[in-house]
């Protein structure tokens, strides 16, 4: 069972639903027993970091999800999701992040449009298998104001040019994350989803 | 590279699409979900679906298709049509749409755009609006379908907007919409110079030229109903004429 988080952010559905359409058992919750039972979790995210990170404080949240990390299990986080997943965001501020993961998500530079929103190109930077037979020119749809700003390239499977390489898969060990949407992303998306739920057999 | 989005614009009543014709390997083309999938295998980039229900009853029926949707189509989607309030909004986010577009409301009540914003996020935020060229040189904002001139200035109120928190404009030229001559270029032209969120240009596409023409200017997508409700124009040959015209766009491959 994997356990798509819910800590009052946004609309948990489109995950869910694109999960059980690859056949995959799982739960939208926010107990903590229902993620430590569980055998992969997703945190998903939409919106401003700070809210982000003030929702999985007050749902008490923080632990569980880095014990669950800490021991192994796969935890893949998507959109601003992946970014809560490192140690800081400059969005209208300076955040702490849950710091799994090494680098800061910073604003994109001047004279690009923001947000950073559409179909764009992916590049594979380091195969793994959770980019299996996704080839390099594949789209995806990405909506994001802020970008990864990754203390090791080496963390990052795949990205996409948007100013500056922007990190779109990200993966150490057994913690990864999304800066798109897998969920919207037509054929691409399902894949990667697909590759995720082949890796947590 | 980002790619230039091409948009298809359903228009719903009573659940049903209200434009289209017959398509070829579609059973159902009234059926919003079965054309929303038709143009999403077709390379759309993304759907609106706009709700041009009249009665309060029938919001419901709307507020199951959203739902079913999103069950169904797994590239993003736009909810348009009878939005007044923050709440209007979480409804339809809750559904499962991944952005609302807001038109009239927030022409008389500005403040909604930030609110939606800051609940929601600005990506989720799209302020449409109804523009007609006056004899000033300018465009002037219009409310009600197109019925009532507001006497704003289109450019001022979507500057406006972006500042308040829109994450896109969708700008409706009412010269050139159902005439088929091309989208206003001057309009989309000065709107993508000015404004840092991106611009969707709607109104006006009879050929694929006109696709071309205006994305070259600047604007970031291109939205269209008709064109490709009559099958005049299917997204995939479109996705490749523009390709040849050496624009970015992503292709049916």
């Amino acid at each position: 069972m994997i356990a798509i988080i819910d800590y009052g952010v946004g609309n948990l559905m489109n995950v869910y639903n694109s999960l059980k359409r690859l056949d995959m058992d799982a739960v939208i919750t926010g107990d903590k027993k229902v993620i430590d039972n569980s055998s992969a979790i997703i945190l998903p995210g939409v919106g401003a970091f700070k809210d982000a990170m003030d929702h999985l404080v007050d749902h008490d949240l923080v632990e569980t999800v880095k014990n669950n990390a800490s021991k192994g299990k796969y935890l893949l986080g998507i959109c601003l999701g992946m970014q809560l997943l490192f140690e800081r965001s400059y969005e209208d501020g300076n955040w702490e992040g849950l710091g799994l993961l090494k680098g800061e998500v910073v604003r994109f530079g001047q004279g690009l449009k923001v947000p950073h929103m559409g179909w764009n190109e992916l590049h594979i930077n380091k195969p793994h298998p959770l980019i299996n037979e996704i080839k390099d020119g594949e789209y995806v749809y990405f909506v994001h104001s802020y970008h990864l700003d990754p203390k090791y390239f080496d963390d990052v499977l795949l990205y996409t040019d948007y100013g500056v390489k922007v990190p779109a898969v990200v993966c150490k060990d057994n913690v990864m994350g999304m800066q798109f949407h897998p969920e919207k992303s037509s054929t691409t998306g399902i894949k990667l989803l697909q590759n995720f739920k082949e890796l947590i057999k | 590279m980002l790619t230039k989005r091409i948009i298809p614009c359903l228009d719903v009543d009573k659940g049903r699409v209200v434009k289209g014709k017959k398509f070829q390997g579609i059973k159902d083309v009234a059926d919003p979900v079965e054309l929303g999938k038709f143009y999403s295998d077709q390379c759309a980039d993304e759907l609106v679906f706009y709700d041009i229900t009249a009665s309060h009853e029938d919001r419901d029926i709307f507020i199951h298709i959203v739902e079913d949707v999103a069950k169904n189509i797994n590239i993003p989607f736009t909810i348009g049509g009878g939005i007044r309030s923050v709440e209007d909004f979480r409804k339809v986010l809750l559904a499962g749409a991944d952005k609302v577009s807001v038109n009239s409301a927030a022409v008389v009540n500005p403040p909604l755009i930030k609110q939606a914003a800051l609940r929601f996020g600005s990506q989720c935020v799209v302020l449409s609006i109804d523009a007609k060229k006056n004899n000033k040189g300018s465009w002037d904002v219009y409310v009600k379908g197109g019925r009532e001139n507001t006497g704003i200035d289109a450019i001022e109120w979507a500057k406006e907007g972006q500042r308040l928190g829109a994450g896109e404009i969708c700008i409706n030229s009412i010269d050139t919409d159902g005439v088929k001559q091309g989208f206003d270029i001057k309009l989309n032209e000065a709107l993508s110079s000015l404004l840092t969120i991106p611009v969707i240009a709607s109104g006006g596409a009879g050929n694929m030229q006109h696709f071309s023409d205006v994305l070259k200017c600047g604007a970031d997508a291109a939205l269209a109903a008709s064109v490709f409700h009559y099958k005049e124009i299917a997204i995939s040959d479109l996705k490749e004429f523009l390709h040849k015209e050496n624009l970015p766009v992503r292709r049916c491959l």
